[in-house]
């Protein structure tokens, strides 16, 4: 299980905006009669992505009365999943994946230039409080590695160089395109492919 | 080689676009209403003919799986739950079919849900794949907008509503009870069976759960026979799957091709060899990171099916294939995969929480050359003391690829970790809880 440390740093309080609310509305509603307690999850995605992609413990609290369940039941669901941030994370967030096939093909490189260009520890923001980096468990893009997650987008086949060229064009403020860095086609074997060759040339 | 017009997933590589109109030129909602019309029995029959196995990693027969669910509805609802959590490590197939080929999914949604007396539909998806979510949402609004599902779903008179769940980054949630407890709203940790979830699931009524992979190749085994499809591959191991084959390859990629294909095929035609030629292959990872490895005496002639990896000890798994060269080092590998384990262990039963940490931990000395003689067997022991001991399959997924290390590398980790213990062997050994039984 992941070390979550929970921000010391708390506001007071949390209540979703009035878009939100109907979004949480409109959620709960995908669950039977009853069962509100499952959008517990998508809840705290909710308050994750209003409170500048982190839950402060205000946010838990009201969202178990917004579905009137108990707070600890809020908190564990919270504190269980890795990808819900408990303290402040950078508005860019770096999700280096390091797991055994990525490994291979480099990823610690990625990491490095991380440490180099964005901050020497994990979960420590940019000297801009642009930025901050973590190394993940596997997702799920392995046959694009090395690859890694910048907030919502992929970005895979990577190497040194254009990690790093990723890494300049987000703290100039510029946004990268997300996909493949060698210029292939999602997951085609790059100038192999013997598959489905009418389709493509059609 | 699989015929091109014997493939499933014409769309793998995103040529046509997954919009529905491409999706229906393709082949995908035409003739739903007919076969929906031809009864429950006799899809369940048809995919039990076509013995299509589950594409999630165990390889437990659909058809049969379906046929547990309860006849008639009884006083609690029944729901079919599609698994998107695809996480294990060396494989990303699931994640090519919610972006190219949803609608494929959808019609096998549907098509599954009718079997299986469903009218509602929730898939989990990893909640790192948001822009699949977001592809695979389109693709359901575009479905409801042709009335293809919802309120009498194609014509059929079936109501089907799907849902999306996103879960949040844990490992576990891909076992199908843990899956369960995380759509309810819980930590994802699994729970005990019996009961199955086709009898008590989902808010304690009759749930099916499935691969998005099985669903999504439904549709066209009922379209185009039970029987086409058990022609393809081997016996009892038949079909079309999709491969992963990732690592030390020149063209990582993934394929669909039959099931049986030989491994050396697979890597050297599809995924353009070894990265330093085929004799630089140390190892492969059969089938997602919790299979034992393969040394490369056996990936010369091993075929890529359930039953021919069962018996070289190892496992078909989610085919996702981790091809390792010899410039790693292959006892660093598994520690990573150790970590990994350790790292995604929900905590609930004792010997994976502290056996898969105490696994990583040795590696990563091993790694290093710093463990000694007598820990390369305590390694071993710790697996089996892991293995079988735990609620979910989780324990034997962290257990075996540590196992698969020391069956067939155990020559170089015992070099690389070659001094005498500190302690002699007649002493206590203070990693033991149970010194009692030493003392003998």
């Amino acid at each position: 299980m992941s070390i979550k440390k929970i921000s010391k740093e708390q506001p007071s309080s949390f209540e979703f905006n009035k878009k939100n609310l109907e979004e949480a509305q409109k959620i709960i509603k995908n669950y039977p009669e009853g069962k509100q307690k499952s959008a517990v999850m998508p809840l705290l995605y909710l308050a994750q992505k209003q409170n500048d992609n982190w839950i402060p413990l205000a946010a838990m609290k009201y969202i178990a009365k917004f579905i009137n369940i108990p707070y600890i039941k809020v908190y564990e669901v919270a504190t269980f999943y890795t990808m819900y941030n408990l303290s402040p994370v950078g508005k860019y967030f770096f999700q280096i994946c390091t797991t055994t096939p990525c490994m291979i093909r480099g990823a610690y490189d990625i990491v490095n230039i991380c440490k180099k260009k964005i901050s020497d520890k994990e979960n420590q923001l940019s000297k801009d409080s642009n930025c901050s980096w973590i190394e993940v468990e596997c997702l799920g893009a392995c046959i694009n590695a090395p690859m890694m997650q910048i907030n919502d987008d992929y970005y895979e086949d990577l190497n040194i160089e254009k990690t790093e060229k990723i890494i300049n064009q987000i703290q100039n403020g510029e946004k990268p395109a997300p996909g493949s860095y060698r210029g292939r086609k999602n997951s085609e074997p790059e100038n192999n492919r013997k598959t489905l060759l009418n389709i493509k040339n059609a | 080689m699989l015929k091109d017009e014997d493939r499933i997933f014409t769309n793998l590589y995103n040529d046509l676009g997954p919009d529905i109109l491409s999706a229906q030129k393709r082949g995908d909602w035409q003739n739903t209403n007919e076969i929906i019309k031809k009864g429950k029995e006799w899809i369940i029959n048809e995919i039990k003919s076509s013995e299509l196995r589950g594409r999630g990693g165990a390889g437990f027969p659909t058809g049969l799986k379906w046929s547990f669910a309860p006849k008639e509805v009884g006083s609690r609802p029944h729901y079919l739950v599609i698994n998107a959590d695809e996480s294990e490590p060396g494989t990303c197939k699931d994640r090519d079919i919610l972006r190219f080929e949803p609608h494929k999914l959808i019609e096998g949604c549907l098509l599954a849900a009718y079997a299986v007396n469903a009218n509602k539909c929730y898939i989990y998806i990893r909640g790192e794949y948001i822009t699949e979510g977001n592809k695979l949402q389109k693709a359901i609004n575009e479905a409801y907008e042709k009335k293809l599902i919802g309120a009498n779903a194609c014509d059929s008179g079936w109501d089907f509503d799907i849902y999306i769940h996103y879960g949040a980054g844990a490992y576990i949630c891909g076992e199908e009870t843990a899956l369960l407890e995380s759509l309810e709203g819980n930590k994802g940790q699994p729970r005990l069976k019996p009961p199955f979830p086709a009898l008590i699931g989902l808010y304690g009524c009759p749930t099916i759960i499935n691969n998005v992979e099985t669903i999504a190749v439904v549709p066209t085994i009922l379209k185009r026979g039970a029987k086409w499809f058990s022609n393809i591959g081997k016996p009892k191991n038949t079909g079309t799957k999709i491969y992963c084959i990732s690592g030390n390859v020149n063209n990582p990629c993934n394929v669909e091709e039959e099931m049986g294909i030989p491994l050396k095929e697979l890597i050297e035609k599809h995924a353009g060899g070894v990265i330093g030629g085929w004799e630089n292959l140390q190892a492969v990872i059969p089938g997602g990171s919790s299979m034992p490895l393969l040394p490369k005496k056996i990936c010369e002639t091993i075929n890529m099916d359930f039953d021919s990896l069962v018996e070289q000890k190892s496992g078909l798994g989610t085919a996702g294939i981790v091809v390792i060269n010899k410039d790693q080092d292959i006892i660093k590998c598994m520690a990573r995969i150790a970590r990994f384990y350790k790292h995604e262990s929900c905590g609930q039963c004792t010997p994976c929480r502290e056996g898969s940490g105490w696994m990583w931990r040795m590696l990563e000395r091993m790694a290093k050359g710093e463990a000694s003689r007598d820990e390369v067997d305590m390694l071993m022991d710790v697996t089996q003391q892991i293995e079988g001991h735990t609620i979910c399959a989780f324990g034997e997924g962290s257990a075996w690829p540590v196992q698969g290390l020391l069956r067939h590398f155990k020559k170089e980790v015992a070099k690389r970790n070659n001094f005498n213990p500190l302690i002699n062997k007649n002493k206590k050994i203070p990693y033991l809880v149970d010194q009692h039984l030493l003392e003998k």
